[in-house]
């Protein structure tokens, strides 16, 4: 988007180029929004600046959910920073779980098995459903339709229900460990899983009469907020944000992994690269998921070796190496970048999540011109998770 | 936009039909899943203490604590992980990877109270209302954090070693012992039980560290006869390790022989450092077995000046005479002594105080003299007959093979005894066999039943490879004696119990049930026991005795204040004990003589 002048005269161009934002000129206002605003998922606050109810500038302001976990991962050996990883993304933990797996399990030379990881593309489609559900809801909630979180709330602790039946946990299921996973599908998993998956469609066909075929919701969102596909590439935008806009980035396809090539489908795309598609793909998304977890159910081996043989944790070491894994989580491309010197711990941790780029760069970018009630709007169209920011 | 996109919503009305989904929690009990990561229970009985659940925890959430109702004992530390719930986060590592397989969770998640500092608790010592829960997560079978499986030593097989002395330990690569000392958890119930407390979680690191002059110094803090004891050790430690529980203990035996194997003798002295500057105090030591050079050892790092007395011609005690080759090689034994005289320990061989030089002699030429003679001479059954020529005591055939000494070797031999000196001689004598006759006979015949002999069950497992015969549960009541007075066999009864009920020595055989194994040989292998003789009348009389053997104080002093006695003679016979008591002895005669 570009500066259009025509919408507001505030504020003037500096010789420079700059905007001339002079708040004592009683033209401009700054509001703090979040950090613990409804429209922000997850503490994170943006400041804007204002003229009128629009938004002239806004600067983003991360670090409320700072835990260090980079830092505290170099001081931990390999098995004691499986337990952590889950925490860097509070909605969709599995991702941090395989990345970090993968990561070791590439530098150490060992190969997790079949089965292992057919359960582990189980979880992450599953994880994918229930980040999208949540998803849902925020965007609904941001528009001020509350009943649809509502909805995808109960659906999605359904599915939360088969995640602690499946790793023994609701949220953080620590079950993807290096070498492997924990145990084996439950008696009677896929029948329950059937059932939960034919309630997330029928919550969806709610979602989709209700909030989709919208008057309100479309007026609000179709033609706000487009990215421009010129900044795809320039601002690092990848997963549903970038395939609204008819850019094919999944890594499912482009780079498989786990047992992502013996499964059946193609990436959903768009066109209008507006909150509208935005929402619309990741609703497609999530169907999507919910046939790949059916597909996974009917192709998955009925028994197999759940773990790779691994050295002896508590003296754990790794040679010198380093790798990037990456994988298509639900906001994008979720990256662990592994750096081992041969002791017993990580030298250097970097997560790269997809909410850096959207939720800094590229939210500072569109949200100029938008009007003030839309700001909520668009943070949540674009996904992210301040938690997986801030590691 | 159309007319749909303004009527649609609308359908939202049709839940006003549907019942609330919302569960009424705490109201209704809602049960954690089959594998929920629940609260902990940790079953008291199967826990040891080991502390790995401590060490794996990322979060510092468990503390080993003792705890009134468990005492500490061989391979139990005493202490029980208390959990603080304001610091666990539930990953279940310490379930994972817990080495009794104690440590689980319960599907239980709601627990209230009003004192927060209820929430650092002892699992299994403060009784909870879900410490019987059958649900709940618990460690999948092949889930193993820390591999069960010791690294396998490679080992001459039967062919290649059964007409051989050749020693059978091929030791571990670099490779095999980093892998095998990788999976020690380091939780040092094995140095609680190393009679002479080894460090041995330390000197493992060492070869997981690949430091092997550090490996070395370790062993020689404790234990100068590391080559023997990397070899023949009783490794009392390893019935202590915590792997054993789910698993095959710590190879530490081996690890300890890695570390020496690792580095060339000419070195050690460099690494071990020098004796302390001269004290002008001497100390005489009768006996150059582990004890008595273990003491000896200390004493001149101390600065003291010490001779010890041998009566044989060579020194290592029963290490060198009664171990055959095949286990403990000479030279490996060697360097053990070498690097002992080295510090500056001087010998005397081929001397028997008593005969050679009267005892008085050392009280006065000496400060302090120690008494480490061993235990020699074999004991007798003294069943009838067994004063026959060709019954002969283990000891003393094993001392003649290592001295090379010639005797009849016979051509079919039976053994009387279970414990590791029959399985030395039967082992050995079959070798011998094979060598000259071409085939091995050789029965062993001991009264206990084969899974309670003394014997190392390794030991077991190889002389039966070797084609020893083991009969057990075989009393003996006789050797039997044809006409000529030829021994023609030992006859023997079948044993219905060892000890009465207050676990005295009184076997019940059933007399009914006898064997007599045939053989040209009888070897009596029952013990041994110590030839005082040398004390003399004088001394005899005035020392204090217990049940046969000298009466000591807990540091190994006798009731002569300038006499000390030690090792085998005082506690039994093993190696590693009498290397502890070299070390305790040691000290009190250090204290003795440097305090006047």
């Amino acid at each position: 988007m570009t500066y259009q002048p025509d919408r507001s005269q505030y504020p003037n161009k500096k010789a420079d180029g700059s905007l001339d934002i002079d708040l004592k000129s009683g033209k401009f206002l700054k509001l703090w929004q979040g950090p613990q605003h409804p429209g922000i998922t997850g503490n994170m606050s943006v400041e804007l600046t204002v003229c009128g109810d629009e938004v002239v500038e806004g600067i983003t302001h991360v670090g409320y959910l700072h835990r260090g976990f980079e830092k505290l991962m170099e001081r931990r050996t390999f098995i004691q920073c499986f337990p952590i990883v889950c925490r860097i993304c509070v909605p969709e933990p599995d991702f941090n779980e395989y990345c970090y797996a993968a990561a070791v399990e590439e530098l150490a030379g060992i190969e997790a098995p079949e089965y292992a990881n057919w359960i582990r593309t189980l979880i992450l489609e599953m994880g994918r459903i229930n980040s999208y559900l949540m998803y849902c809801g925020g965007q609904a909630g941001s528009f001020g339709m509350g009943v649809i979180s509502q909805w995808t709330t109960y659906v999605r602790d359904l599915m939360l229900d088969r995640f602690e039946e499946l790793t023994g946990a609701r949220i953080y299921h620590m079950f993807i460990l290096p070498g492997g996973v924990r145990d084996r599908l439950p008696e009677g998993f896929a029948q329950r899983m059937e059932e939960t998956l034919c309630e997330i469609e029928s919550t969806m066909s709610d979602v989709y009469n209700t909030m989709y075929c919208n008057a309100v919701f479309k007026k609000r969102s179709v033609g706000v907020g487009v990215i421009d596909i010129d900044l795809m590439d320039a601002y690092g935008v990848t997963g549903p944000n970038a395939r609204a806009g008819g850019v094919a980035k999944d890594v499912r396809k482009d780079q498989p992994y786990l047992v992502y090539p013996e499964l059946d489908f193609e990436p959903i795309l768009g066109q209008d690269s507006d909150i509208y598609t935005r929402a619309d793909i990741r609703r497609q998304d999530l169907l999507q998921s919910v046939d790949l977890v059916r597909q996974i159910l009917a192709k998955m081996p009925e028994d197999g070796s759940l773990m790779a043989k691994i050295p002896s944790v508590m003296h754990w070491k790794i040679p010198r190496g380093e790798t990037y894994i990456r994988g298509e989580c639900s906001r994008g491309e979720y990256g662990y970048y592994l750096v081992t010197d041969g002791s017993g711990y990580p030298r250097r941790v970097n997560v790269r999540g997809p909410s850096y780029t959207h939720a800094m760069a590229l939210l500072e970018r569109m949200i100029v011109n938008l009007n003030i009630a839309d700001v909520a709007g668009l943070m949540v169209s674009l996904h992210t998770y301040p938690p997986e920011i801030e590691r | 936009m159309s007319i749909r996109d303004l009527l649609s919503p609308f359908s939202a009305w049709k839940n006003i039909l549907r019942d609330p989904v919302t569960i009424p929690d705490p109201l209704n009990d809602r049960p954690g899943s089959d594998r929920y990561r629940g609260f902990h229970q940790n079953d008291n009985e199967k826990c040891i203490g080991c502390g790995t659940c401590e060490a794996i925890c990322q979060n510092g959430a468990i503390d080993m604590l003792p705890v009134d109702s468990v005492a500490t004992k061989e391979g139990d530390s005493g202490l029980r992980p208390r959990i603080d719930y304001g610091r666990c986060c539930w990953c279940a590592l310490c379930v994972d990877v817990c080495m009794t397989g104690s440590l689980t969770m319960s599907n239980e998640y709601k627990w209230v109270e009003s004192d927060p500092d209820a929430f650092r608790f002892t699992p299994g010592v403060d009784k909870k209302f879900w410490d019987n829960s059958e649900l709940g997560y618990k460690r999948p079978e092949e889930h193993r954090l820390v591999s069960p499986e010791r690294i396998e030593m490679r080992e001459m097989n039967v062919e290649s070693r059964i007409d051989s002395f050749a020693e059978i330990v091929h030791g571990y690569s670099i490779e095999e012992a980093q892998l095998e000392a990788d999976r020690c958890v380091a939780c040092g119930l094995c140095i609680a039980t190393c009679p002479t407390h080894m460090s041995i979680p330390d000197y493992i690191n060492a070869v997981r560290e690949g430091d092997y002059e550090q490996g070395l110094r370790l062993l020689y803090e404790t234990n100068p006869f590391s080559n023997v004891c990397g070899r023949v050790c009783t490794r009392k430690c390893e019935s202590a390790c915590a792997s054993r529980h789910e698993g095959e203990p710590i190879a530490i035996r081996w690890l300890k022989r890695h570390i020496i194997d690792q580095i060339p003798h000419e070195k050690y002295r460099e690494i071990i450092g020098d004796p302390e500057p001269s004290t002008g105090k001497k100390v005489a030591i009768i006996g150059a077995g582990p004890a008595g050079l273990t003491a000896a050892f200390d004493l001149v790092r101390k600065g003291h000046e010490v001779i010890v007395y041998e009566a044989k011609a060579a020194a290592g005690g029963m290490t060198r005479y009664g171990i055959p080759e095949y286990r403990l090689p000479y030279d490996a034994l060697d360097r053990d002594i070498e690097t002992i005289v080295s510090m500056g320990v001087q010998i005397v061989y081929n001397t028997r105080i008593g005969a050679d030089i009267p005892m008085q002699q050392l009280t006065q030429d000496f400060d302090a003299v120690l008494l480490a003679i061993g235990l020699q001479e074999g004991r007798q059954t003294r069943i009838p007959n067994s004063d026959h020529e060709k019954v002969y005591r283990a000891v003393d055939l094993l001392d003649k093979i290592t001295a090379g000494e010639e005797f009849h070797l016979p051509h079919c031999a039976v053994i009387i005894g279970g414990g590791n000196v029959a399985m030395d001689i039967a082992r050995s004598i079959a070798r011998l066999q094979k060598q000259q006759y071409g085939q091995v006979d050789v029965v062993l015949t001991a009264m206990e039943e084969q899974q309670h002999f003394m014997a190392d069950p390794d030991e077991i497992k190889e002389a039966l490879e070797e084609g020893i015969i083991i009969q057990d549960q075989c009393g003996p009541q006789g050797c039997e004696i044809d006409q000529s007075g030829k021994l023609i066999g030992l006859k023997t009864w079948k044993v219905l119990s060892i000890f009465d009920s207050e676990k005295r020595f009184a076997p019940v055989y059933d007399n009914g049930d006898e064997t007599i194994h045939a053989c040209d040989t009888v070897i009596e292998a029952i013990g041994q026991f110590s030839d005082i003789s040398l004390l003399g009348d004088e001394l005899t009389e005035k020392l204090e005795w217990n049940r046969g053997r000298i009466q000591i104080d807990s540091d190994g002093r006798t009731s002569e204040s300038w006499l000390w006695s030690a090792g085998d003679c005082v506690n039994g016979p093993d190696v590693v004990h009498a290397v502890a008591d070299g070390h305790r002895v040691a000290a009190s005669i250090h204290c003795y003589i440097t305090a006047d």
